[in-house]
């Protein structure tokens, strides 16, 4: 932390209460100490914070946080220059943000009383909530308005239409997008709102989806969270511990066409909608059997753990298989996809209701690859033709993003794409 | 809606299967008898099959393979006549598996080994015990509602044969209006079956795919490809082609709906899917994208719910009198409120229904639809 703060209460002081190992009970806890004390603790302890900096962008296989803020963008202007000076500035403020400090230094409070707050002031107090901030650009961005057709790498290619996709053109696509992850809704909010606002005149919102309770984990040291449908979702998900994994499936070499793609990865983005209510008069036995786990333990059928590896030979009555043809593991599993994994960030979303009383609700599912034209799309394919829970979903949105490599305390993310 | 329904029994098809999961009827209340303590454990080798216990009590039972041998192996347990109970196959050398097997009977079964995965295998005879004895008040009362229910779809599949050749002549003689006249009508015997159809896999795509779920590589055929040649782009140089298709197809379907056999947990699961169908296709209008006819097949799928849901009427009346008088209710709610939407002979199309309208039928749908969800439930005690 450096000392450039104001002399307010401000969101890095309270990170310095909870560092001298007081119990962060947000602004409460502050209130009852008195600021001077709240501010001695040890400014610099890094208490729910990732650290932005590195070989890769954080909010990747940082361990899944319990809230998502997404927004893709588009580029208004067609000056390559002011979009360039648009990404460091984001990368400052996000440097910062995800610090758990202002998006300026006294930015909330202690600017000018006659000019409006550089920090729109609704993250003051709270902690930095192991904000991570990730950036991606989308096909569109390579169109040639900025001078980088020759940079779009092979690997980003436009999603196909796959089977039974009701896609709207309103949420989908984009020239950019920025991922906030976040234990508290509010923080990730706050992060998108700043950037956004900071990008008015070259950048403008496209479409944003907010998620809740993480649906897939990304460490082991994660229980598996469930999803809407009520089953564990994500079990055999890359972990960040599975660094042959993440090197051969996830992380982006230079080898693989753009040089500027070094450390990078593919994101895929897609909104998915679910029918819940007619789910949810499915019978136990056959949503077991459509998912092709267990609902309670989360285990594989024909097996008793969840962490069991998936068994695809196993036959039941009459030599029928226990986990069916059309079940949704078997579609989704490496073994059925000649290795193929993928990276899962999927978040749950509630949109409200859909105008007919039925939840519009479902699963906002997000995936790094290395190749989307190898991983993604042969999976989707697989599933979107045929899998059992088809049935019960509905692809709304689709949106594809490179996501570059990560920044060290003096680059940002415009560096690799426009060097 | 063509996508694969995926009630319980219609994941899987076969006869055996059918017969297997109809045998779950029987188990729901053998908890108590299932088997202790921890797994069978099964040591194969290319000469052996040592199988640690040789009797247990009904319920799961979780054998553990180890392949000691150096041939591929599989392992099986057999009940009687060599019906194959589970079984486990292309177990490598030195591999653990692990097959988890529901056995709802108490009686004498066999174990078997299989080194080289061919011959009738390392036998060893394994015994349960436990288990409850066929109700066969429950088992006649099935069967008759199984009947009955089949004489439904047997006078409906003819009605669907014969109407479909109609529309199918309609077409290939170019006499539009007509055809788009018998279009709405002829597909409610469809509708009306849908879950049958659905149980051939092969033949519902190419009935009943709509344009927006095609598959790559998918050739867009059956009735709603011939809707987009009569309500939108006019009849195309194939569509005599598709028509005759659609003949085939159908006559394929009938002859082989009359080999297939249902439980009565399909007829209950059939009743619940056919308003899945009505809440996700015809309540949004994604059905008939091009003539609007939803209301027509919302009909007939109502009309084949309550069609299965009659058959099933004494087993449901005697178990669950409260359950019986709900759905009678639902189902001439939203009868009532199809009712309102009649215009001639036939129904308004979707397009001309008010917001408000489509909601009350979604509530309406919603409201028979949980009671329907139960029916399997108390028709599997």
């Amino acid at each position: 932390m450096t000392s450039t703060e104001g002399t307010r209460v401000s969101r890095r002081k309270l990170f310095g209460l909870a560092g001298a190992g007081v119990a962060l009970a947000g602004a409460g806890a502050a209130a009852g100490i008195g600021i001077d004390k709240a501010t001695s603790g040890n400014a610099e302890a890094a208490v729910n914070t990732v650290d932005f900096h590195g070989e890769h962008q954080a909010g990747i296989v940082t361990p899944t946080q319990a809230n998502l803020h997404f927004a893709a963008l588009d580029v208004t202007t067609k000056d390559r220059e002011k979009l360039r000076q648009l990404l460091k500035t984001w990368t400052d403020a996000a440097r910062r943000m995800t610090a758990g400090q202002e998006v300026v230094a006294g930015g909330a409070i202690d600017g000018g009383q006659y000019a409006p707050p550089g920090d729109t002031g609704e993250a003051l107090d709270l902690p930095a909530a192991n904000l991570t901030l990730t950036i991606g650009f989308g096909p569109s961005l390579f169109d040639g308005r900025f001078g980088l057709a020759g940079k779009r790498p092979p690997q980003l290619i436009d999603l196909p239409l796959f089977p039974k996709d009701k896609l709207d053109p309103a949420r989908s696509g984009g020239d950019l997008c920025i991922q906030a992850c976040a234990d508290d809704p509010q923080v990730a909010v706050h992060a998108v709102r700043n950037l956004v606002r900071l990008g008015f005149g070259v950048t403008e919102v496209r479409w944003s989806q907010l998620g809740f309770g993480r649906s897939s984990s990304t460490s082991r040291a994660q229980a598996t969270p469930r999803n809407l449908f009520g089953f564990k979702d994500g079990t055999n998900n890359i972990k960040s511990e599975d660094t042959d994994f993440l090197r051969d499936q996830v992380w982006a070499e230079a080898a693989d066409g753009q040089a500027w793609m070094a450390g990078g990865s593919y994101l895929v983005a897609r909104r998915i909608r679910m029918h819940i209510e007619t789910w949810d008069r499915e019978s136990l036995d056959g949503q077991q059997k459509i998912v092709g786990r267990t609902k309670g333990t989360g285990a594989p059928l024909g097996q008793t753990a969840e962490f069991d590896e998936l068994d695809l030979d196993v036959g039941g009555a009459g030599g029928e298989k226990v986990i069916a043809e059309d079940a949704h593991v078997r579609l989704a599993s490496h073994q059925a996809l000649d290795g193929v994994r993928i990276l899962r960030r999927g978040y749950n979303f509630v949109d409200g209701s859909d105008g007919v009383g039925h939840l519009e609700a479902g699963l906002f599912f997000l995936a790094f690859n290395r190749d989307t034209r190898k991983q993604y799309v042969p999976m989707q394919q697989a599933l979107s033709s045929k899998d059992a829970m088809m049935e019960y979903v509905q692809h709304t949105a689709s949106a594809h993003f490179a996501v570059p490599p990560g920044v060290t305390r003096e680059s940002s993310w415009a560096d690799t794409l426009f060097s | 809606m063509t996508v694969r329904k995926t009630t319980p029994l219609a994941v899987v098809a076969s006869a055996a299967a059918l017969v297997a999961l109809s045998a779950c009827d029987s188990k729901s209340d053998t908890a108590g008898a299932a088997a202790g303590g921890g797994p069978i454990k099964v040591s194969a080798s290319d000469t052996a099959c040592e199988v640690s216990a040789t009797t247990a009590g009904a319920g799961n039972l979780t054998f553990e393979i180890t392949n000691k041998g150096t041939k591929v192996t599989e392992f099986y347990l057999y009940a009687e006549g060599d019906r194959i109970m589970g079984e486990v196959e292309n177990i490598a050398p030195g591999l653990n598996r692990r097959l988890i097997v529901e056995v709802a009977d108490a009686g004498k079964y066999q174990t078997a080994c299989k080194p080289g995965m061919a011959g009738a295998g390392i036998r060893g005879d394994f015994t349960v015990t436990g288990g409850v004895a066929k109700q066969n008040d429950a088992d006649a009362q099935k069967a008759q509602a199984t009947k009955s229910y089949a004489d439904y779809i047997a006078n409906n599949t003819a009605a669907l044969q014969e109407e479909t050749g109609k529309f199918a002549d309609l077409v290939k003689a170019g006499k539009v209006d007509e055809a788009k006249a018998a279009y709405a009508r002829t597909r409610v015997y469809y509708e009306r079956i849908e879950p049958v159809a659905e149980k051939f896999g092969d033949l519902d795509p190419a009935i009943d795919v709509r344009e927006a779920d095609l598959e790559p590589g998918q050739q867009f055929t059956g009735f709603h490809r011939l809707e987009k040649d009569l309500f939108k782009t006019g009849l195309q140089a194939d569509s005599g082609q598709i028509a005759d298709k659609l003949v085939t197809d159908v006559k394929e379907l009938v002859t082989k709906s009359k080999a297939l056999e249902l439980t009565a947990l399909d007829l209950a699961n059939g009743a619940k899917g056919l308003l899945d169908e009505v809440a996700t296709g015809k309540i949004t209008g994604e059905e008939e994208t091009f003539s609007h006819t939803d209301l027509w097949d919302f009909q007939a799928n109502l009309d084949g719910s309550k069609g299965a849901i009659t058959s099933l009427r004494p087993i449901l009346q005697a178990k669950d009198p409260a359950l019986t008088s709900t759905l009678d209710k639902e189902f001439a709610n939203v009868q009532g409120l199809l009712d309102k939407q009649r215009a001639g002979d036939g129904f308004k199309l979707y397009t001309d229904l008010s917001q408000d309208q489509v909601k009350e039928f979604a509530s309406a749908v919603d409201a028979l639809s949980e009671p329907l969800s139960k029916v399997a439930e108390v028709v599997s005690k």
